[in-house]
Protein backbone atom coordinates (compact mmCIF):
# COMPACT_ATOMS: atom_id res chain seq x y z
CA UNK A 1 0.00 0.00 0.00
CA UNK A 2 2.81 2.60 0.66
CA UNK A 3 4.53 1.38 -2.49
CA UNK A 4 1.10 2.21 -4.48
CA UNK A 5 0.97 5.58 -2.56
CA UNK A 6 4.33 6.62 -3.26
CA UNK A 7 4.29 5.43 -6.79
CA UNK A 8 0.43 7.46 -7.50
CA UNK A 9 2.31 10.18 -5.86
CA UNK A 10 5.61 10.31 -7.83
CA UNK A 11 3.47 9.91 -11.14
CA UNK A 12 0.91 12.54 -10.14
CA UNK A 13 4.08 15.12 -9.81
CA UNK A 14 5.96 14.10 -12.61
CA UNK A 15 2.94 14.86 -14.95
CA UNK A 16 2.49 17.68 -13.02
CA UNK A 17 5.80 19.50 -13.58
CA UNK A 18 5.98 18.66 -16.97
CA UNK A 19 5.88 20.36 -20.02
CA UNK A 20 3.25 19.78 -21.92
CA UNK A 21 0.42 19.72 -18.28
CA UNK A 22 2.37 23.14 -17.73
CA UNK A 23 2.10 24.28 -21.40
CA UNK A 24 -2.17 23.40 -20.85
CA UNK A 25 -2.72 24.67 -17.28
CA UNK A 26 -0.93 27.78 -16.16
CA UNK A 27 -2.03 27.82 -13.10
CA UNK A 28 -1.81 25.60 -9.46
CA UNK A 29 -4.62 23.74 -8.08
CA UNK A 30 -7.52 25.24 -7.29
CA UNK A 31 -6.75 25.34 -3.96
CA UNK A 32 -6.24 29.19 -3.35
CA UNK A 33 -8.79 32.06 -3.96
CA UNK A 34 -6.38 33.39 -6.54
CA UNK A 35 -5.69 30.13 -8.52
CA UNK A 36 -9.66 29.67 -8.22
CA UNK A 37 -10.17 32.91 -10.23
CA UNK A 38 -7.46 31.55 -12.58
CA UNK A 39 -9.05 28.20 -13.44
CA UNK A 40 -11.68 30.76 -14.52
CA UNK A 41 -10.30 33.60 -16.04
CA UNK A 42 -7.27 31.21 -17.73
CA UNK A 43 -9.99 28.83 -19.65
CA UNK A 44 -11.80 30.09 -22.75
CA UNK A 45 -14.78 28.33 -21.93
CA UNK A 46 -14.92 29.19 -18.20
CA UNK A 47 -14.01 32.63 -18.54
CA UNK A 48 -17.62 33.48 -20.03
CA UNK A 49 -18.85 32.51 -16.69
CA UNK A 50 -18.18 35.04 -13.81
CA UNK A 51 -15.64 33.94 -11.36
CA UNK A 52 -18.16 34.88 -8.64
CA UNK A 53 -22.04 33.86 -7.85
CA UNK A 54 -24.12 34.92 -5.51
CA UNK A 55 -25.18 32.03 -3.25
CA UNK A 56 -29.26 33.06 -4.41
CA UNK A 57 -27.96 33.11 -7.99
CA UNK A 58 -27.08 29.36 -7.85
CA UNK A 59 -30.21 28.56 -5.90
CA UNK A 60 -32.48 25.95 -8.36
CA UNK A 61 -35.87 27.71 -6.90
CA UNK A 62 -34.35 31.14 -8.05
CA UNK A 63 -33.09 30.54 -11.44
CA UNK A 64 -34.81 26.52 -12.02
CA UNK A 65 -31.29 26.54 -14.04
CA UNK A 66 -33.62 27.36 -16.97
CA UNK A 67 -31.09 29.84 -19.20
CA UNK A 68 -28.55 26.83 -18.43
CA UNK A 69 -31.04 24.33 -19.50
CA UNK A 70 -31.90 26.36 -22.65
CA UNK A 71 -28.17 26.87 -23.30
CA UNK A 72 -27.73 22.39 -22.57
CA UNK A 73 -30.73 21.70 -24.97
CA UNK A 74 -28.43 24.16 -27.57
CA UNK A 75 -25.36 21.83 -27.57
CA UNK A 76 -27.56 18.87 -27.67
CA UNK A 77 -29.11 20.19 -30.81
CA UNK A 78 -26.36 21.40 -32.21
CA UNK A 79 -24.73 18.12 -31.66
CA UNK A 80 -27.56 15.34 -32.60
CA UNK A 81 -27.81 18.17 -35.68
CA UNK A 82 -24.65 17.68 -36.90
CA UNK A 83 -24.82 14.10 -36.85
CA UNK A 84 -28.13 14.10 -38.77
CA UNK A 85 -26.60 16.26 -41.54
CA UNK A 86 -24.48 13.06 -42.55
CA UNK A 87 -27.71 10.99 -43.72
CA UNK A 88 -29.85 13.77 -44.61
CA UNK A 89 -30.21 15.67 -48.48
CA UNK A 90 -32.54 18.69 -48.06
CA UNK A 91 -33.61 18.29 -51.43
CA UNK A 92 -37.65 16.82 -52.81
CA UNK A 93 -36.77 14.05 -54.31
CA UNK A 94 -34.65 12.64 -50.99
CA UNK A 95 -35.66 14.67 -47.64
CA UNK A 96 -38.67 12.54 -47.03
CA UNK A 97 -36.83 9.26 -47.74
CA UNK A 98 -33.64 9.79 -45.92
CA UNK A 99 -36.01 10.96 -42.71
CA UNK A 100 -37.52 7.54 -42.78
CA UNK A 101 -34.35 5.86 -43.50
CA UNK A 102 -33.07 7.40 -40.12
CA UNK A 103 -35.13 5.75 -38.35
CA UNK A 104 -35.27 2.26 -40.14
CA UNK A 105 -32.14 2.35 -41.78
CA UNK A 106 -29.14 3.75 -39.40
CA UNK A 107 -28.36 2.47 -35.95
CA UNK A 108 -29.49 5.07 -32.98
CA UNK A 109 -32.98 5.29 -34.50
CA UNK A 110 -34.01 7.81 -31.87
CA UNK A 111 -31.66 10.52 -32.95
CA UNK A 112 -33.97 12.23 -35.18
CA UNK A 113 -36.66 11.95 -32.32
CA UNK A 114 -33.90 13.25 -29.77
CA UNK A 115 -33.51 16.13 -32.36
CA UNK A 116 -37.08 16.78 -32.47
CA UNK A 117 -37.89 16.22 -28.84
CA UNK A 118 -35.00 18.29 -27.92
CA UNK A 119 -36.04 21.59 -30.28
CA UNK A 120 -39.45 21.39 -28.57
CA UNK A 121 -38.29 21.47 -25.00
CA UNK A 122 -35.85 24.54 -26.01
CA UNK A 123 -38.59 26.53 -27.36
CA UNK A 124 -40.70 25.46 -23.86
CA UNK A 125 -37.33 26.22 -21.86
CA UNK A 126 -36.50 29.66 -23.87
CA UNK A 127 -40.17 31.01 -22.44
CA UNK A 128 -39.87 29.38 -19.14
CA UNK A 129 -36.31 31.17 -18.70
CA UNK A 130 -37.88 34.65 -20.29
CA UNK A 131 -40.60 34.24 -17.12
CA UNK A 132 -38.20 34.33 -14.97
CA UNK A 133 -36.39 36.56 -15.82
CA UNK A 134 -39.66 38.64 -15.96
CA UNK A 135 -41.07 37.66 -12.84
CA UNK A 136 -37.66 38.58 -10.81
CA UNK A 137 -37.48 41.55 -12.33
CA UNK A 138 -34.10 40.89 -13.31
CA UNK A 139 -34.58 43.10 -16.77
CA UNK A 140 -34.26 46.34 -15.00
CA UNK A 141 -31.27 47.95 -15.39
CA UNK A 142 -28.34 47.65 -15.66
CA UNK A 143 -29.66 44.55 -17.60
CA UNK A 144 -32.03 46.26 -19.49
CA UNK A 145 -29.96 45.36 -22.80
CA UNK A 146 -29.30 41.88 -21.87
CA UNK A 147 -33.30 41.49 -22.12
CA UNK A 148 -32.81 42.91 -25.09
CA UNK A 149 -30.76 40.00 -26.92
CA UNK A 150 -32.36 38.13 -25.07
CA UNK A 151 -35.18 38.59 -26.96
CA UNK A 152 -33.42 38.34 -30.41
CA UNK A 153 -32.78 34.83 -29.05
CA UNK A 154 -36.20 34.32 -28.53
CA UNK A 155 -36.69 35.05 -31.64
CA UNK A 156 -33.94 33.04 -33.44
CA UNK A 157 -34.98 30.23 -31.08
CA UNK A 158 -38.56 30.05 -33.17
CA UNK A 159 -37.25 30.60 -36.34
CA UNK A 160 -34.97 27.49 -36.32
CA UNK A 161 -37.96 25.45 -34.97
CA UNK A 162 -39.62 27.26 -37.99
CA UNK A 163 -37.40 26.50 -40.71
CA UNK A 164 -36.58 23.09 -39.27
CA UNK A 165 -39.91 21.87 -39.48
CA UNK A 166 -39.66 22.08 -42.88
CA UNK A 167 -36.80 19.86 -43.52
CA UNK A 168 -39.10 16.62 -43.27
CA UNK A 169 -40.75 17.30 -46.09
CA UNK A 170 -44.32 15.19 -45.47
CA UNK A 171 -47.61 17.20 -45.34
CA UNK A 172 -47.14 18.80 -42.64
CA UNK A 173 -44.16 20.67 -42.97
CA UNK A 174 -44.65 22.03 -46.40
CA UNK A 175 -48.34 23.32 -45.21
CA UNK A 176 -47.35 24.83 -42.12
CA UNK A 177 -44.60 26.44 -44.15
CA UNK A 178 -46.77 27.24 -46.98
CA UNK A 179 -49.20 28.89 -44.35
CA UNK A 180 -46.29 30.43 -42.22
CA UNK A 181 -44.85 31.92 -45.03
CA UNK A 182 -47.76 33.64 -46.37
CA UNK A 183 -48.16 35.86 -43.48
CA UNK A 184 -44.56 37.74 -45.11
CA UNK A 185 -47.09 38.46 -47.78
CA UNK A 186 -48.78 41.27 -45.66
CA UNK A 187 -45.53 43.04 -44.67
CA UNK A 188 -45.34 46.64 -44.75
CA UNK A 189 -43.68 48.09 -47.84
CA UNK A 190 -42.08 44.37 -49.18
CA UNK A 191 -44.66 42.35 -48.71
CA UNK A 192 -46.72 42.72 -51.93
CA UNK A 193 -49.66 42.20 -50.71
CA UNK A 194 -49.29 44.01 -47.42
CA UNK A 195 -49.55 48.15 -46.18
CA UNK A 196 -48.38 50.78 -48.66
CA UNK A 197 -47.14 48.19 -51.06
CA UNK A 198 -49.38 48.97 -53.61
CA UNK A 199 -48.56 53.04 -53.21
CA UNK A 200 -44.56 51.73 -54.89
CA UNK A 201 -45.27 51.93 -58.29
CA UNK A 202 -43.48 53.47 -61.13
CA UNK A 203 -46.54 54.38 -63.38
CA UNK A 204 -48.32 51.11 -64.56
CA UNK A 205 -45.88 49.02 -63.07
CA UNK A 206 -45.74 47.57 -59.78
CA UNK A 207 -42.00 47.40 -57.55
CA UNK A 208 -43.31 45.05 -55.47
CA UNK A 209 -44.97 41.78 -56.40
CA UNK A 210 -44.93 38.22 -55.76
CA UNK A 211 -41.46 37.18 -57.62
CA UNK A 212 -39.77 39.98 -55.76
CA UNK A 213 -41.17 40.66 -52.12
CA UNK A 214 -40.62 39.29 -48.49
CA UNK A 215 -42.23 36.12 -48.83
CA UNK A 216 -40.32 35.31 -52.68
CA UNK A 217 -36.54 35.77 -50.50
CA UNK A 218 -37.88 33.31 -47.50
CA UNK A 219 -39.34 30.64 -49.96
CA UNK A 220 -36.46 31.41 -52.87
CA UNK A 221 -40.41 30.95 -55.20
CA UNK A 222 -43.52 31.76 -55.18
CA UNK A 223 -44.17 28.69 -53.77
CA UNK A 224 -42.49 26.49 -51.39
CA UNK A 225 -40.69 23.63 -53.36
CA UNK A 226 -36.77 22.70 -53.45
CA UNK A 227 -35.46 25.75 -53.21
CA UNK A 228 -37.25 27.40 -50.12
CA UNK A 229 -35.70 23.62 -48.69
CA UNK A 230 -32.42 24.43 -49.56
CA UNK A 231 -32.91 27.76 -47.96
CA UNK A 232 -34.31 26.73 -44.98
CA UNK A 233 -31.63 23.93 -44.77
CA UNK A 234 -28.63 26.28 -44.94
CA UNK A 235 -30.48 28.59 -42.40
CA UNK A 236 -31.24 25.99 -40.06
CA UNK A 237 -27.74 24.33 -40.17
CA UNK A 238 -25.64 27.38 -40.66
CA UNK A 239 -27.19 30.76 -40.74
CA UNK A 240 -29.58 30.71 -37.58
CA UNK A 241 -27.10 28.91 -35.72
CA UNK A 242 -24.03 30.91 -35.71
CA UNK A 243 -26.25 33.73 -34.86
CA UNK A 244 -27.39 32.21 -31.99
CA UNK A 245 -23.86 30.93 -30.72
CA UNK A 246 -22.58 34.63 -31.44
CA UNK A 247 -25.51 36.33 -29.51
CA UNK A 248 -24.99 33.45 -26.53
CA UNK A 249 -21.80 34.45 -26.18
CA UNK A 250 -22.46 37.74 -25.65
CA UNK A 251 -25.80 37.08 -23.40
CA UNK A 252 -23.57 35.29 -21.03
CA UNK A 253 -20.60 37.75 -20.85
CA UNK A 254 -23.15 40.61 -20.29
CA UNK A 255 -24.95 38.43 -17.43
CA UNK A 256 -21.50 38.35 -16.04
CA UNK A 257 -20.67 42.41 -16.77
CA UNK A 258 -23.77 43.41 -15.65
CA UNK A 259 -23.23 42.57 -11.84
CA UNK A 260 -23.88 38.46 -12.33
CA UNK A 261 -27.25 36.70 -12.10
CA UNK A 262 -29.59 38.94 -10.17
CA UNK A 263 -30.52 38.33 -6.50
CA UNK A 264 -33.71 38.11 -4.59
CA UNK A 265 -35.24 41.84 -4.13
CA UNK B 1 -16.98 27.50 0.30
CA UNK B 2 -16.67 31.32 1.74
CA UNK B 3 -17.22 30.11 5.06
CA UNK B 4 -14.57 27.53 4.92
CA UNK B 5 -12.10 30.30 4.12
CA UNK B 6 -12.55 32.93 6.75
CA UNK B 7 -11.08 30.62 8.94
CA UNK B 8 -13.70 31.60 11.50
CA UNK B 9 -15.61 28.52 11.61
CA UNK B 10 -14.26 24.84 11.81
CA UNK B 11 -14.46 22.60 8.42
CA UNK B 12 -18.27 21.93 8.09
CA UNK B 13 -19.04 18.65 9.30
CA UNK B 14 -22.29 17.57 7.67
CA UNK B 15 -24.82 16.22 9.77
CA UNK B 16 -26.58 13.97 7.47
CA UNK B 17 -23.74 12.66 5.24
CA UNK B 18 -20.15 11.41 6.59
CA UNK B 19 -17.05 11.40 4.59
CA UNK B 20 -17.27 7.89 3.99
CA UNK B 21 -20.74 8.45 2.67
CA UNK B 22 -20.11 11.73 0.85
CA UNK B 23 -17.24 9.77 -1.73
CA UNK B 24 -18.74 6.86 -2.29
CA UNK B 25 -21.93 8.79 -3.26
CA UNK B 26 -19.61 10.54 -5.61
CA UNK B 27 -17.97 7.33 -6.85
CA UNK B 28 -21.45 6.45 -8.00
CA UNK B 29 -22.12 9.28 -9.43
CA UNK B 30 -18.80 9.49 -11.62
CA UNK B 31 -19.24 5.49 -12.01
CA UNK B 32 -23.05 6.07 -13.73
CA UNK B 33 -21.74 9.31 -15.60
CA UNK B 34 -18.63 7.15 -17.32
CA UNK B 35 -21.05 4.37 -17.85
CA UNK B 36 -23.72 6.55 -19.66
CA UNK B 37 -21.21 8.27 -21.56
CA UNK B 38 -18.91 5.61 -22.69
CA UNK B 39 -22.97 3.32 -23.91
CA UNK B 40 -23.62 7.05 -25.75
CA UNK B 41 -20.27 7.06 -27.22
CA UNK B 42 -20.46 3.48 -28.38
CA UNK B 43 -23.58 3.94 -29.86
CA UNK B 44 -22.74 7.35 -31.06
CA UNK B 45 -19.77 5.29 -33.31
CA UNK B 46 -22.27 2.60 -34.36
CA UNK B 47 -24.57 5.62 -35.96
CA UNK B 48 -21.32 5.88 -38.83
CA UNK B 49 -22.35 2.61 -39.93
CA UNK B 50 -25.73 2.59 -41.30
CA UNK B 51 -27.91 -0.79 -41.32
CA UNK B 52 -28.97 -0.40 -45.36
CA UNK B 53 -25.89 0.13 -47.88
CA UNK B 54 -27.00 2.06 -50.94
CA UNK B 55 -23.85 1.42 -52.94
CA UNK B 56 -24.15 -0.30 -56.62
CA UNK B 57 -24.67 -4.21 -56.31
CA UNK B 58 -21.01 -5.88 -56.56
CA UNK B 59 -22.84 -8.67 -58.82
CA UNK B 60 -24.87 -8.66 -61.87
CA UNK B 61 -25.77 -10.74 -64.82
CA UNK B 62 -24.56 -9.17 -68.18
CA UNK B 63 -27.13 -11.85 -70.54
CA UNK B 64 -26.68 -15.26 -72.11
CA UNK B 65 -23.66 -16.59 -72.94
CA UNK B 66 -24.82 -17.30 -76.90
CA UNK B 67 -25.48 -12.82 -76.97
CA UNK B 68 -21.92 -12.71 -76.97
CA UNK B 69 -19.99 -12.56 -80.41
CA UNK B 70 -16.62 -14.92 -80.41
CA UNK B 71 -13.68 -12.50 -81.05
CA UNK B 72 -15.22 -9.63 -79.61
CA UNK B 73 -15.05 -6.92 -77.68
CA UNK B 74 -18.50 -6.26 -75.59
CA UNK B 75 -18.82 -2.29 -75.01
CA UNK B 76 -22.26 -2.41 -73.16
CA UNK B 77 -21.77 -2.64 -69.64
CA UNK B 78 -18.75 -0.19 -69.76
CA UNK B 79 -20.34 2.55 -68.73
CA UNK B 80 -22.48 1.47 -65.89
CA UNK B 81 -20.52 -1.52 -64.30
CA UNK B 82 -16.65 -0.18 -65.72
CA UNK B 83 -16.10 -3.70 -67.45
CA UNK B 84 -15.51 -4.90 -71.05
CA UNK B 85 -17.06 -8.85 -71.58
CA UNK B 86 -15.30 -10.49 -73.87
CA UNK B 87 -16.04 -13.80 -75.94
CA UNK B 88 -13.27 -16.06 -77.55
CA UNK B 89 -13.24 -19.69 -78.79
CA UNK B 90 -13.37 -21.52 -75.31
CA UNK B 91 -15.06 -19.02 -72.93
CA UNK B 92 -16.24 -15.65 -71.59
CA UNK B 93 -13.96 -13.43 -69.24
CA UNK B 94 -14.81 -9.80 -68.02
CA UNK B 95 -11.78 -7.33 -68.03
CA UNK B 96 -12.33 -4.03 -65.24
CA UNK B 97 -11.84 -1.30 -67.36
CA UNK B 98 -9.13 0.19 -65.05
CA UNK B 99 -5.77 1.05 -66.58
CA UNK B 100 -2.90 -0.77 -64.30
CA UNK B 101 -1.29 2.57 -64.56
CA UNK B 102 -3.05 5.12 -62.92
CA UNK B 103 -6.48 4.16 -63.04
CA UNK B 104 -7.82 5.75 -65.98
CA UNK B 105 -10.60 4.29 -68.46
CA UNK B 106 -9.17 3.14 -71.40
CA UNK B 107 -11.28 2.66 -74.74
CA UNK B 108 -11.72 -0.42 -76.94
CA UNK B 109 -9.93 0.25 -80.60
CA UNK B 110 -12.01 -2.14 -82.93
CA UNK B 111 -9.75 -1.05 -86.02
CA UNK B 112 -6.50 -1.75 -84.00
CA UNK B 113 -7.56 -4.68 -82.23
CA UNK B 114 -6.12 -3.23 -78.48
CA UNK B 115 -7.09 -1.53 -75.39
CA UNK B 116 -5.50 2.33 -75.32
CA UNK B 117 -5.92 4.27 -72.42
CA UNK B 118 -6.09 7.97 -72.92
CA UNK B 119 -4.37 9.49 -70.53
CA UNK B 120 -0.43 8.22 -71.26
CA UNK B 121 -0.87 5.32 -73.54
CA UNK B 122 -0.75 2.07 -72.10
CA UNK B 123 -1.93 -0.81 -74.82
CA UNK B 124 -3.53 -3.87 -73.64
CA UNK B 125 -4.27 -6.88 -76.24
CA UNK B 126 -7.32 -7.85 -76.04
CA UNK B 127 -6.30 -10.90 -73.38
CA UNK B 128 -5.77 -7.56 -70.92
CA UNK B 129 -2.10 -8.38 -70.93
CA UNK B 130 0.30 -4.94 -71.21
CA UNK B 131 2.15 -4.61 -74.61
CA UNK B 132 3.04 -0.91 -74.98
CA UNK B 133 2.71 2.61 -72.49
CA UNK B 134 3.68 3.05 -69.06
CA UNK B 135 1.50 0.64 -67.77
CA UNK B 136 3.03 -2.24 -65.13
CA UNK B 137 0.57 -5.27 -65.57
CA UNK B 138 -1.79 -6.56 -67.22
CA UNK B 139 -5.72 -5.44 -66.68
CA UNK B 140 -7.69 -7.50 -64.23
CA UNK B 141 -10.38 -9.48 -64.56
CA UNK B 142 -13.72 -9.95 -62.67
CA UNK B 143 -14.94 -13.50 -61.46
CA UNK B 144 -17.80 -14.96 -64.08
CA UNK B 145 -19.76 -17.43 -63.56
CA UNK B 146 -23.04 -18.81 -64.88
CA UNK B 147 -26.26 -17.76 -63.21
CA UNK B 148 -29.13 -20.15 -62.08
CA UNK B 149 -31.27 -18.97 -64.97
CA UNK B 150 -28.12 -19.72 -67.29
CA UNK B 151 -27.05 -16.21 -67.79
CA UNK B 152 -23.39 -14.37 -67.18
CA UNK B 153 -22.89 -13.21 -64.09
CA UNK B 154 -20.16 -10.85 -63.57
CA UNK B 155 -18.89 -10.30 -59.51
CA UNK B 156 -16.63 -7.09 -59.46
CA UNK B 157 -16.12 -7.94 -55.72
CA UNK B 158 -13.26 -10.75 -56.76
CA UNK B 159 -10.62 -9.27 -59.21
CA UNK B 160 -7.80 -11.63 -60.31
CA UNK B 161 -4.51 -10.77 -61.79
CA UNK B 162 -2.54 -11.85 -64.04
CA UNK B 163 0.92 -11.52 -62.67
CA UNK B 164 -0.53 -13.39 -59.42
CA UNK B 165 -1.54 -16.35 -61.82
CA UNK B 166 -4.66 -16.14 -60.66
CA UNK B 167 -6.11 -16.06 -64.78
CA UNK B 168 -5.17 -20.41 -64.05
CA UNK B 169 -8.50 -19.79 -61.58
CA UNK B 170 -11.32 -21.29 -63.28
CA UNK B 171 -13.83 -19.09 -61.86
CA UNK B 172 -11.45 -15.94 -63.76
CA UNK B 173 -12.81 -17.76 -66.84
CA UNK B 174 -16.08 -19.02 -67.87
CA UNK B 175 -15.71 -22.11 -70.04
CA UNK B 176 -18.31 -22.67 -72.62
CA UNK B 177 -18.13 -26.21 -74.22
Amino acid sequence: MQKVTTFVTNLWEATTESQIWKAIFRHGAPTSNRNRVLVVMSNVFLHLHPVKSRKAGIKLRYTWCMGGITFFLFLVLTFTGLLLMFYYRPTVEYAYADIVDLREHVPLGIMRELHRWGAHAMVITVWLHMFRVFMTGSYKPPREFNWGVGVVLLVLTLLLSFTGYLLPWDQLAIWAITVGSNMARATPLVGHEGPLAAALRLGDISLVHAGNDARFILLGSRVVGDSTLLRFYVLHCVGLPLAAAFLMAVHFWRVRKDGGISGPM
Amino acid sequence: MGDQEKGTEPPAQSKEMSRRGFISWVATAWAFFAASAATGGIAMGRFFFPNVLTEPPSTFTVGFPDDFAIGAVDERFKEKYRVWIVRNEEGIYAIQTICTHLGCTPNWLEAENKFKCPCHGSGFYMSGINFEGPAPRPLERLRVTLADDGQVLVDKSRTFKFEAGQWEDPESFLELV
